[in-house]
């Protein structure tokens, strides 16, 4: 939470010196909370009131950058609770599972599908964003061996490297720390020689505990040691207490701007089903995680947990419309269809979609009527004849075909005469009500 | 600074709604977000409905027709498999061949479909129409009376509808569906609209629309979130209905629940996928406020019931 103009004042010298540039100590306080000033401009400002500056005006979720090159993660920087609010700001990170007690081929084949699991959609390239290596064994020398064949595989992707044995820890950061893994594994036992070992190899550090409390002493002894960068567990396993941890965190992060629980939260999804583990993973993806950790890559269950990740994501603000245009479905000939609808986007990506799965090429011209279904834009007079008409005949779509004939949804029939009187020499053709009847209608369309 | 939790109390609830006769069942009634019962009482675990359709369905992919092939010619054969080897908690009958589009059957052929359908089941049922907005009045006003007595759910009535069906339903006592497109005013608005034509307010189930995973989920997602923050922070009697979330239907008509991996490699066996697609598209409804749901494959519906199961296993704390 961010600090009031009249809780920056107090902490500022009250000598009205102007040396910041502004008139008043309380004038430079309104500017500093409205964040229009650095609080660097005032000389005398005591190293106590800086840092308390500071803090409050940092980001409730501390940002963190895992990985190194392009495949680096950002996590955290997250402001709200529910995304109506705000946009969700850091994808969550999906990472996939290796242990050193796995045979040599079947980690083999969870790095294989890891590599090969980027897809593109809507615009996006999206994979599985990194592989979490873990120490089962609890022997160092496994562990150095499982790294290393990971790093000689998979050398740019980031890691989490899970151990609570810092003899292990140790061998395994000599060979990947120039990767800014995660160190994963440090809790009440170990928490000072994992923060040497995290602040020697300047790596992130993450942190496990039973519940928000305990977690929270955790993370500030750790602070102390000097470690800035964390993720943290709060230790539940189950959906219940994976949904409860993760909201009492984000809400002490965002409601109370608690820095000891403002790290990015990482969780821990792997099933046996792997149905259920795909499920549990979106509860991570949905509700607050910054890395979720599977246990195998298949690719049904990527696109399924890529597309989650990306529709949550996106960003509420942005009015649900596209923008007007004839688009082409597949490769559109002279002789290929001419479709028309509104802008709002899901009816866009129904009729479209489903134009795709008739198979039938097919121009689709999208009419902005600000969002609306076609039921709503004809009833609201924006989707009516002189305006599909305006809108066509300035496409100039004409000259490309060689039949006008124009398609209308079967739920605005009524203006088909209105139509053609507006849209001289052209043929209109009442189509479908409904998208999923589409791909019948244009499979016998001019047969 | 020490650890304080950060536990919310909400002053209003989701009304309970309880249908059925023979074997009852019942949803909503919980004073917390979709499973936050650390800080709330969540006395009902969400439903389930498995569909059912009154014509064979031609739209439905292989993955999920192949699981009904021997029964989904016969609704009543549909009912009996979903009842007794699904094991559903209830069902839910959509009348899709009444729609002039499809086999464009008649009121009286969707009355019998129902009689038949309740004759052979205890469990109980949901009446849909076919998302038509003429014919369905005329459909539910004669499935409804058909099913007189049975205290079922019937919908979808919608803004330009809703008069005829919400009648229909009060006439014949039954809970009603009303939908509307994304839009939390809109939703309140209809809502308010069938409460002042009599029908009392608790015997209304929204559904702020569902969409399917990849193709405008978060919209669904988001509206649900509103709607059940306004139920719960400010007792909205016309926000405090449960949530329909009709995930199935939506689910299996995208291209990512249907294409072939022979057609795309890099989205893996298309079975699984499905299955999948449909589960995450139910889940995350869920997760934002859906009470009652409408699926279709037996798989996804066993994960969603094990995902329930698993955020429900501390419930009532
Ligand atoms: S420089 Fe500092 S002490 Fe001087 S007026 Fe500005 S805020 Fe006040």
């Amino acid at each position: 939470m961010a600090l009031s103009g009249i809780e920056i004042f107090k902490l500022l010298p009250k000598t009205n010196c102007k040396k910041c540039g502004h008139p008043t100590c309380l004038a430079f306080a309104m500017k500093l909370a409205q964040r229009q000033a650095s609080i660097d401009l005032c000389p005398d400002v005591s190293e106590d009131s800086k840092r308390v500056l500071g803090d409050a005006a940092a980001p409730p979720v501390r940002p963190t950058v895992f990985g190194a090159g392009d495949n680096a993660v950002k996590m955290g920087e997250e402001t709200v609770l529910f995304r109506h609010e705000k946009k969700f700001v850091n994808p969550c990170a999906l990472a996939v599972e290796v242990k050193d007690t796995m045979q040599d081929d079947e980690i083999s084949r969870i790095l294989d599908d890891v590599l090969a699991s980027g897809i593109d959609r809507v615009g996006q390239r999206l994979k599985i964003d990194a592989i979490f290596a873990g120490n089962a064994s609890n022997d160092p020398a496994s562990f150095e061996g499982l790294v290393k064949a990971v790093v000689a595989k998979a050398p740019d992707l980031p890691l989490v490297l899970s151990t609570s044995n810092p003899a292990a820890a140790e061998a395994a950061l000599k060979i990947a720390a120039d990767k800014k893994p995660i160190l994963y594994g440090a809790d009440d036992s170990n928490a000072e020689a994992m923060a040497k070992l995290a602040k020697t190899y300047k790596v992130i550090l993450g942190v496990a505990a039973k519940g928000p409390e305990a977690l929270s002493v955790l993370t500030e002894k750790i602070k102390g040691f000097g470690v800035e960068d964390m993720v943290i567990d709060h230790g539940g396993r189950t959906a219940a207490e994976i949904l409860e941890g993760n909201v009492l965190l984000r809400r002490s992060a965002i409601k109370k701007n608690f820095k000891p629980l403002g790290y990015p939260v990482i969780t821990f999804a792997q099933r046996d089903d792997s149905m259920l583990e795909t499920l549990i993973a979106s509860l991570g993806i949905a509700k607050y995680s910054s890395i979720v950790v599977l246990s195998s890559a298949e690719r049904w269950k990527n696109i399924a947990l890529f597309a989650l990740r990306q529709n949550l994501y996106t960003d509420p603000q942005v009015p649900m419309q596209v923008e007007q245009k004839i688009y082409s479905v597949g490769e559109p000939a002279p002789e290929s269809p001419l479709i028309i609808t509104t802008n709002f986007s899901l009816t866009f990506f129904i009729v479209s979609g489903e134009i795709e799965n008739s198979r039938v090429a097919s121009r689709l011209a999208i009419m902005d009527c600000e969002g609306m279904s076609v039921l709503t834009a004809w009833a609201a007079g924006k989707f009516t004849a002189p305006k599909i008409a305006q809108f066509i005949l300035e496409s100039g779509i004409a000259d490309q075909m060689k039949n006008k004939e124009l398609i209308i949804p079967g739920y605005v029939a009524i203006i088909s005469g209105a139509l053609e009187e507006k849209l001289p020499g052209w043929k209109i053709t009442i189509g479908p009500r409904e998208a999923n009847a589409l791909p019948a209608f244009l499979k016998n369309w001019n047969k | 600074m020490a650890y304080v939790a950060q536990k919310e109390n909400f002053p209003g609830k989701v009304f309970e709604v309880t249908f059925g006769t023979d074997t009852k069942a019942v949803f909503g009634g919980q004073n917390a977000l979709p499973f936050y019962a650390f800080e709330g009482s969540i006395p009902n675990r969400p439903l389930i409905a498995y569909e059912i359709q009154d014509i064979t369905p031609d739209d439905w992919p292989e993955a999920v027709s192949s699981v009904y092939k021997d029964v989904s010619h016969d609704p009543v054969a549909w009912a009996r498999f979903s009842q007794d080897e699904l094991k559903a908690k209830a069902i839910a009958l959509r009348l899709i061949g009444t729609h002039p589009d499809r086999e464009d059957r008649t009121p009286a052929e969707a009355a019998k479909a129902v009689r038949d359908v309740l004759a052979v089941i205890k469990v109980p049922l949901i009446i849909l129409g076919s998302n038509s907005i003429e014919k369905d009045g005329p459909v539910l006003i004669a499935a409804a009376e058909a099913a007189s007595g049975r205290n079922c759910i019937i919908g979808k009535a919608q803004e330009a509808n809703y008069k005829t069906i919400a009648a229909a339903a009060m006439a014949n006592n039954h809970k009603l569906i009303a939908m509307s497109e994304l839009d939390v005013n809109l939703a309140k608005q209809l809502n308010i609209l069938i409460s002042q034509m009599g029908l009392d307010k608790e015997r209304i189930i929204t559904d702020p629309m569902c969409s399917a995973l990849g193709y405008g989920i978060e919209y669904t997602y988001s509206v649900s979130e509103r709607i059940r923050l306004a139920a719960l922070a400010q007792s909205d009697p016309a926000m405090q209905q449960p949530m329909l979330g009709d995930a199935g239907m939506h689910a299996w008509k995208v291209k990512e629940s249907s294409a072939p991996e022979s057609d795309i490699p890099a989205w893996g066996p298309e079975k699984e996928r499905g299955i999948a697609w449909e589960a995450v598209t139910a889940g995350a409804v869920l997760l934002a406020g859906a009470d009652i749901l409408i699926m279709r494959h037996p798989e996804a519906v066993s994960s969603v019931e094990k995902f329930i199961d698993e955020l429900m296993q501390d419930g009532g704390r």
